[in-house]
């Protein structure tokens, strides 16, 4: 695995917003199908580091890649726009908010993207829609709008829509956080068939039993700064850096056993 | 001189014909002042600055001076400069643009209440800005601003009787007409008076029913 080229490969990001760095010289390298969790504290710049893979926050130094493209690279402006178009249509993201579209109906929210930039034909996405959402668990709901679902089922519409796209890499914003206790399992569960599937996925979240049991591999950030990463069964039982210790000592303090 | 309604049946043509002018003037400033209130708003908020400075002196020039005064520039002025707009059309025009200043306005605040995760959503699917826009947010931005938008619309039915100046013989011109020979002002008046409010009625409900569809939409 390690002799591969990386899959997704963030070199030397830097983020500072005026003299506040919130990112001080990451690298991160994710292989094709590995499952990569980022914990950390609020502020510690994990959303910031997520959403600059896809742009959403643009770095102020380092570079992006996926696969043999850089996503980060500097074009003037309209032949960026198209390029970083094209960059999104591969990276899925699946936000906190869940961010379904409220005016669509949970098909057209699935193939809006879909039909807008490939040009398939209706019944193409309505398989589409029917698809996804049957592997979310959410075809029963194929034409009700998100204001009539749950959390839980609006994330995993979300999932569906992102999915839709046919990405190379997903990555999650703290999918779960703004759920009700009782609907983040089945959250965690379409999240987890995803794994098995061998989706590369990039996983910002404050659920480290679902880190741990799903993950390859787990940064901890801290401050604008990896400050330790490994695979989970390090992290979370063998840490070595005090920081690390200190912050899931207080994170498993308030967490069920 | 007693009030006598029974001179209005020999004129109720005339205002018939009259009330249909004022429905197709309505009608069309209505879809004007829609689609050009959107365009307006769309290039205030994100239009490249060359672009908004003309468009942001003519909003202030149709919102800063009488609709009275835009009719005749548009019906009697550009005929000097060799563009000739027939009444009805000029009346289309001047009211559907006065409106589409005060609808920018509305639509300008319902794009700006959009939740910015929508755009974000919506980009990181691949869709360019102006496709979030169109798709996205712009649909989002109507359906939150219907309401002070129906408002709008009744006030256009309302000043739709200032095109009876430029000689478009709606409602209120066709009323005078009448009036010029019976010499009846007090009860063409009230008839339309009740016409215009009969019209308003039905705008209102057709403000209810579409403000019903969209609600499973929130």
């Amino acid at each position: 695995m390690t002799d591969q080229k990386p899959f997704v490969d963030i070199r030397h990001a830097k983020k500072s917003y005026g003299t506040l760095e919130v990112l001080k010289d990451i690298n991160l390298q994710v292989q094709k199908g590995q499952i990569v969790a980022i914990i950390g504290p609020s502020g510690s710049g994990k959303s910031t580091l997520l959403r600059a893979i896809n742009d959403l926050d643009p770095l102020t130094g380092g570079e992006v890649w996926l696969e043999d493209k850089q996503i980060n690279k500097k074009l003037p402006h309209r032949q960026y726009e198209a390029h970083i178009n094209q960059v999104r249509q591969e990276i899925g993201m699946v936000f906190q908010h869940f961010n379904l579209f409220p005016h669509l109906r949970v098909r057209e929210n699935v193939t809006l993207a879909p039909k807008m930039l490939k040009g398939i034909t209706d019944a193409e996405a309505d398989k589409l829609a029917e698809e996804q959402l049957d592997k979310v668990g959410m075809l029963e709901r194929i034409d009700h709008y998100p204001s009539q679902l749950s959390g839980g089922q609006k994330q995993r519409v979300a999932i569906a829509r992102a999915l839709a796209m046919n990405p190379k890499v997903m990555l999650f914003d703290e999918a779960t956080s703004a759920l009700d206790p009782e609907l983040v399992e089945e959250v965690n569960l379409v999240m987890k068939k995803l794994a098995e599937e061998h989706m590369t996925m990039i996983i910002v979240t404050h659920e480290m039993s679902f880190a741990e049991s799903v993950c390859d591999r787990v940064l901890f950030m801290d401050q604008g700064v990896v400050v330790e990463e490994g695979p989970p069964e390090v992290i979370f039982r063998n840490p070595t850096s005090d920081r690390t210790k200190e912050f899931l000592r207080k994170h498993l303090a308030g967490q069920h056993p | 001189m007693g009030l006598d309604f029974t001179v209005i049946p020999q004129y109720m043509d005339i205002i018939l014909w009259g009330a249909l002018w004022t429905i197709l003037i309505t009608l069309g400033a209505a879809v004007v002042s829609f689609v050009g209130g959107i365009v307006l708003a769309v290039i205030a908020l994100y239009g490249p600055t060359p672009v908004r400075l003309p468009f942001r002196i003519f909003s202030f020039l149709f919102m800063g001076t009488p609709l009275l005064l835009q009719l005749f520039l548009i019906y009697f002025g550009l005929v000097q400069i060799g563009i000739d707009v027939p009444a009805f059309m000029a009346g289309i025009i001047g009211l559907g643009l006065h409106f589409a200043v005060y609808n920018s306005e509305l639509f300008q605040t319902g794009i700006l209440a959009v939740d910015t995760g929508q755009i974000e959503a919506a980009r990181t699917l691949g869709l360019s800005r102006m496709q979030a826009l169109r798709k996205v947010v712009v649909p989002q931005a109507i359906r939150d601003v219907i309401p002070p938008i129906g408002n709008n619309m009744i006030a256009l039915l309302k000043d739709s009787a200032l095109v009876s100046v430029i000689g478009v013989s709606e409602l209120t011109l066709s009323a005078q007409r009448a009036i010029g020979s019976t010499y009846r002002p007090f009860e063409f008046y009230v008839l339309v008076a009740v016409i215009y409010y009969i019209i308003n009625i039905f705008m209102e409900a057709a403000q209810r029913r579409i403000e019903r569809r969209v609600q499973a939409s929130r």
